[in-house]
Order: structure tokens, then sequence, then C-alpha cells
């Protein structure tokens, strides 16, 4: 399970790096999107994979720490997509309006000398 | 009086918060309650900076044990809620912010805050976020009011529109973007391999790992330090800020030069904490002082290859923090205090200069300032948008020439390092602790070449500075006499009186300062106050 974790996540980065480095706004909030799901696997991976094991520890009765999975990474996470999903939709806004003025969708708003 | 001291710590981020939450409810036609609320609740945040200034320096020793405020914010003991902790450096810090936000709202309210919607709003929540960032002792609390900050910076930096400022914005957004998920990665990877984010408990726990766990440990300082260095505007990293920070509207460019220097702060406060205990030095000399080196010498031959005085200055901001990170870099204690004195005169002195320029360009039609035949080589268009229009009706203030100009000599002096004002005691101070810092009797190479940078970039501003200064205000033929109001020159008067201020007073700040740097040296102190203090309702005694 690991080692599938590990490759789509570095599929992810790397097809979100090279979409980054494109010139056009779409493809650069399209890598953003591919980045920020990697980012969001990434931070739930650190707390080890487990399988079948409840984040949230039931307080009747004896706890056994070991039953369960780490919950810090699941907030973790949570909050990191919740503010990735808001500023991506921002950046959005901020393309669309740099399309409306420039004319056409590339990052520097001009077309590069070829 | 007492709940007033016990809760001090949280105020600087609740009052902003709260006022701006109130500011979007009301009515944009409630102008005057507005700003007064806005321009109240800067001041209320001055207030209590004040106030733990005061505490850090140990006036409240019953409330506050040895100086440092910890603030327990869910009442969770410390390892595993969040604190936030006000010692000397972040106490510095966020008075510097208060000041800096003071005069940036003040200049705005002359017209600025009308020429787009929601901008009290947004200042409120920049200021949130600066002064969360200043405060916190967690790692991803951190990340979350560097967001908080940033998207607030989104939204003034695009504050009035046009064309450049929404393609500038587009820049300015995309690498704070990538930024963040660079510091996303590194904090989970810093969880991942100590499991915790505690600032305090990542010191005592990150000297203790080995093996795999360590390497993870330094890989996690490398991406963290290099998602700082994109904050702290480093070279190569700094490509996004003189653009960004030109385009933005005077007042945003003003706060926006202290967004930088939290960079610098994180980076401070990281490698005070993780040093000593033997954790990885991702953060230290052997990185920070070559890239403060390359960064001054950007920044430098920036400043002289601009004609445009707003992107002058953000060479300026970019030399400062190469300055500081130099700094930073060399080896002891002894530079942290002129360190912190030269970034608060920086960030004064630059806050005062982009509010200054547009003054100053009041006085002219578009591309007087910037070569005839560079005008036609850049293919530069007359952004005649609305907010660069002339009618501002208000009281003309006397001699506004002559105030200008003696603005622009001192902003000038500041940036250069020339005495009399605290630009020169900063730098001084700064190259005699570099030229003792060295055990032995003789300066190391280090110093020597950081001394030589740092009078070479002074030399150079100098130059660009005095250049930009004769073709502002002598060589203009069709110049104006501006109408000034007081509530624009006013806030630049007192930025600029404050760094007088700071060389007069430069003997007891400084000694502040270089006990902040003592305290930095020994965060034992930090940590041990982090995990003594109790929560108030005691843990297991609350109802089933």
């Amino acid at each position: 399970m690991e080692i599938i974790l590990s490759i789509a996540i570095g599929i992810l980065t790397a097809s979100g790096v090279w979409l980054i480095l494109r010139p056009r706004t779409f493809q650069f909030i399209m890598g953003l999107s591919l980045l920020s799901y990697a980012v969001n696997l990434f931070i739930f991976s650190m707390g080890r994979l487990r399988v079948g094991a409840a984040p949230v520890i039931d307080k009747t009765g004896d706890i056994d720490p070991a039953l369960y999975t780490d919950p810090v990474p699941q907030a973790l996470v949570l909050t990191a997509i919740v503010i990735g999903f808001a500023t991506t939709a921002l950046f959005l806004v901020v393309l669309l309006a740099s399309r409306g003025f420039a004319g056409n969708d590339h990052v520097d708003g001009r077309e590069a000398d070829l | 009086m007492n709940a007033w001291m016990t809760h001090l710590p949280v105020l600087p981020i609740a009052i902003p918060l709260l006022t701006g939450a109130l500011l979007v409810l009301l009515k944009e036609s409630r102008r005057k309650t507005r700003l007064a609320l806005s321009v109240l609740s800067v001041l209320a945040q001055l207030v209590v900076a004040v106030q733990l200034v005061a505490v850090a320096a140990g006036a409240e020793p019953h409330v506050w044990p040895g100086g440092i405020a910890v603030y327990l914010v869910g009442d969770w003991p410390a390892p595993f809620g969040i604190v936030l902790v006000a010692d000397r450096l972040a106490a510095v810090m966020l008075l510097l912010c208060s000041v800096l936000g003071l005069a940036a709202l003040i200049y705005s309210t002359a017209r600025w805050d009308r020429a787009g919607v929601y901008f009290l709003p947004l200042f409120q929540l920049l200021m949130m976020g600066l002064n969360g960032a200043f405060l916190t002792g967690d790692l991803f609390n951190l990340f979350v009011f560097f967001e908080v900050l940033l998207a607030a910076s989104y939204g003034l930096m695009l504050h009035g529109s046009g064309e450049m400022r929404v393609s500038a914005g587009l820049h300015y957004i995309a690498t704070n973007l990538v930024a963040s998920f660079l510091l996303l990665i590194a904090i989970a990877l810093v969880y991942g391999a100590t499991g915790t984010l505690n600032m305090a408990d990542l010191a005592i726990r990150a000297g203790q790992l080995a093996g795999p766990d360590r390497r993870l440990f330094e890989t996690a300082a490398a991406i963290l330090g290099v998602a700082f260095l994109i904050k702290a505007a480093a070279w190569p990293l700094n490509f996004w800020l003189p653009n960004a920070y030109a385009s933005a509207s005077p007042p945003v460019a003003a706060v926006f030069a202290i967004m930088t220097k939290v960079g610098v702060y994180a980076l401070l406060r990281l490698g005070s904490l993780l040093l000593p205990t033997g954790a990885p030095a991702a953060f230290g000399g052997e990185w920070m002082f070559p890239l403060g080196l390359a960064t001054l010498l950007f920044g430098t031959l920036g400043m002289l290859a601009t004609q445009q005085a707003e992107r002058l200055i953000g060479y300026c901001i970019i030399m400062s923090s190469g300055t500081l990170l130099a700094a930073l870099g060399m080896p002891g204690v002894t530079l942290t205090g002129p360190a912190l004195f030269y970034l608060i005169t920086s960030v004064l002195a630059l806050g005062a200069f982009y509010m200054l320029v547009e003054m100053i360009e009041r006085t002219r039609s578009f591309g007087a300032d910037v070569l005839a035949v560079s005008l036609e080589a850049f293919d530069l268009d007359d952004p005649e948008s609305p907010d660069r229009s002339d009618d501002v009706v208000g009281v003309a203030i006397p001699a506004a020439m002559a105030f200008l100009g003696m603005a622009f000599i001192c902003c000038a002096l500041l940036v250069a390092g020339l005495p009399p004002l605290s630009g020169f005691v900063a730098k001084f101070s700064l190259l005699s602790a570099a030229l003792q810092t060295s055990s032995t009797d003789t300066p190391s190479a280090a110093a020597w070449l950081l001394v030589a940078t740092v009078l070479l970039s002074g030399l150079a501003g100098i130059i660009a500075l005095t250049r930009t200064g004769i073709r502002l205000f002598w060589s203009a033929e069709d110049s104006v006499v501006p109408r000034l109001r007081v509530s624009e020159a006013a806030p630049v008067g007192v930025l600029l009186l404050g760094c007088l201020g700071l060389a007069i007073w430069a003997g007891p700040v400084m000694a502040y300062l270089n006990d902040t740097a003592l305290s930095l040296d020994r965060p034992q102190a930090y940590v041990d106050s982090v995990f003594a203090r109790e929560p108030v309702r005691k843990l297991g005694t609350e109802a089933p």
C-alpha cells in the first residue's frame, strides 16, 4: 500500500510541477490543483497508513492507543484542503480578470516573442 | 485589570478579527463609522503591543513570570493545544507592525480606501495574520496565520484593480501559493519525523532524533527554510517582489514592507529554537550567509538598474532582507541585536518611502521619472487609471514641496545608512558587531565580506537615490505644487520622526534588543515557560 500511495503522490506532484511551469494560466491552475492533491495525500500519509482504525477515541471503557490511527494529520489535512480550496478559487478569479484585461491567457499577459 | 493582563497575548489577534468581521457587516456608506472603527482597532493593537513590550521586559512578574507570556488558546496544556507565546522578539515585532499599520491606515483614509471595496476589513485581517504569525508557538498554526495574511494581502494587492495590478498580482499569488505548498510539505514531514508541531516541544524532540528520522527531519527543515526564504525575498526566490510591490497601491505597499520580515522572523525564531538542541542547522549560517550576500548584491544591482521610484523601493526591501539574512547567518549572537535594530529602521523607513513617493509623483505627469528613451524601448503605456487622478480636494498644507523634499532626503539617508538618522546607527552597530564577532583578535573573512558588501550596497543606494531625487525634484519642468492632506503627510512625518527618535534613544532601544538576542540564544527559558503554563481548568474535572 505504501508503494502505491508514494507512486500516486509522485505522479501527481510531477504532473503538477510540470503544469505549473507552463505558460498558460489554465495550465497553471490545473497544476496547482494536482499539487494540492499531492500535498494533501502526503500530509495524510504522515500519520502512517492504517486500515480499519478510527481516529476518534471512544471515551467509554479502557483506551488502547494502538487500536486508533493518528487523528492529528487528518485534522491538518482538513485545514489544508479548506485553505487550498479557497486560495485556488481566489486565483481563478484573478486569472479571469487577467484574461479580461490582457485578452489572452498567457501568465505574463502577453505572448512571448518568438 | 487582571483579566486584561491574563488575556493580553490573544488580543492582537482577537481585536482585528472582530473589527474585520464588524466592518464587513457595516454598510460602505457609513464611511465615518467604518474609518473610526478601523483606526480605533489599530490604536488598541498599538496599546496592547506597548503593554506586551513592557511585559516581556518583566513588568508583570506575578502574572507572566520570566517575561514570557504564554497563552493556551483552547485551554489545553502545551504540546497538545495551540499556544501563543509573546516573548521579547514577538512583542517588538507586534509593536513595529501596529505602528506601521496605523500609519498606513491613516494615510489610506485620505482617498485610497475608496479605490475599491473591502479595503478596511482586508486591512484588519492582514493585521490579524501578521500579529498571529508573530505570536504563535505552533508550526501548523504558523502556516494558518501565513495563509490569513497572504489571503488578505492578495485582496489588498489587487485593491484599486487595473491591468498592471492584476498582472503583478497574478505572479504574486502564484508564487505564494506554491510557497505555501512547500510549507505544508515541510510541516507534514516535521510531524511525520517528530510527532509534534509545538515549537517548544520540537526544540526538545528534534535533538533526540537519530537515523532515518533525523534525515527526514533535516529534509523537512530544508524545505521549511526554502518556503520561508521565498517569503523573505531571498535571491534567487525574489523576482516576484519588485513588480508586485511597485504596482500595489501605496498604503498597501507600505504595510507590505513588513511582510518580507515575517519570513525573516520565522527563520530567526525556528533557528533559535532548533540550533542549540543539536538539531540540523538548515537555518544556520552556512546557507543563510551566502544567500544573504547574494540577495544584498541582487538588491544593489537592481537599485542601480531601475528607473522607477516604486521599483527602486522594492529593491531597497530586497537589500534590507539581504542584510538581515547575512547578519543573522553570521555565527554568534552579537549581530542579532543590531540586526533587529536594522529591521525596525528599515521597515519604518521603507513604509514611509512608499507613501512619500506616491505624494511626490502627484507633482509630475506620467513617465517623467523614466528616461524618454527607455519609455520608448520598454513600450510603456500611460496607465490613466482613475486612482492616479489628481482630483484631491482638501486643505493644502503650506510648503508642501519643502516637506516632500525633506522627507525624501530623510528616507534616502535611512536607506543608505548615513548619519544623523537611525539608519546610520543600525548599520554602524551591525558592522562593528560583525568585526568583533570572532573570538580571535582578527575578524574573520566572512565579517570583512559582510562589511564590504553592506558598504557597497550603501554606496549604490546613495547613487540610485540621488539620481532619483534629482529627477523627481530638480529636473521637473512642469511640476505643480501638490495639494497634500494632513492625514497623508502626518503618517510619513511620524514614521520618519520615529526613526529620528530611534537614533536619539538608540541606547535604551539597543539594550532591549540585545537582551532579546540573548533570550533567543537561550531558548530553554522559552521552552520551559511554554510547558510550565497550566490550563485554567484542571484536566479531568470537566463535566462528563
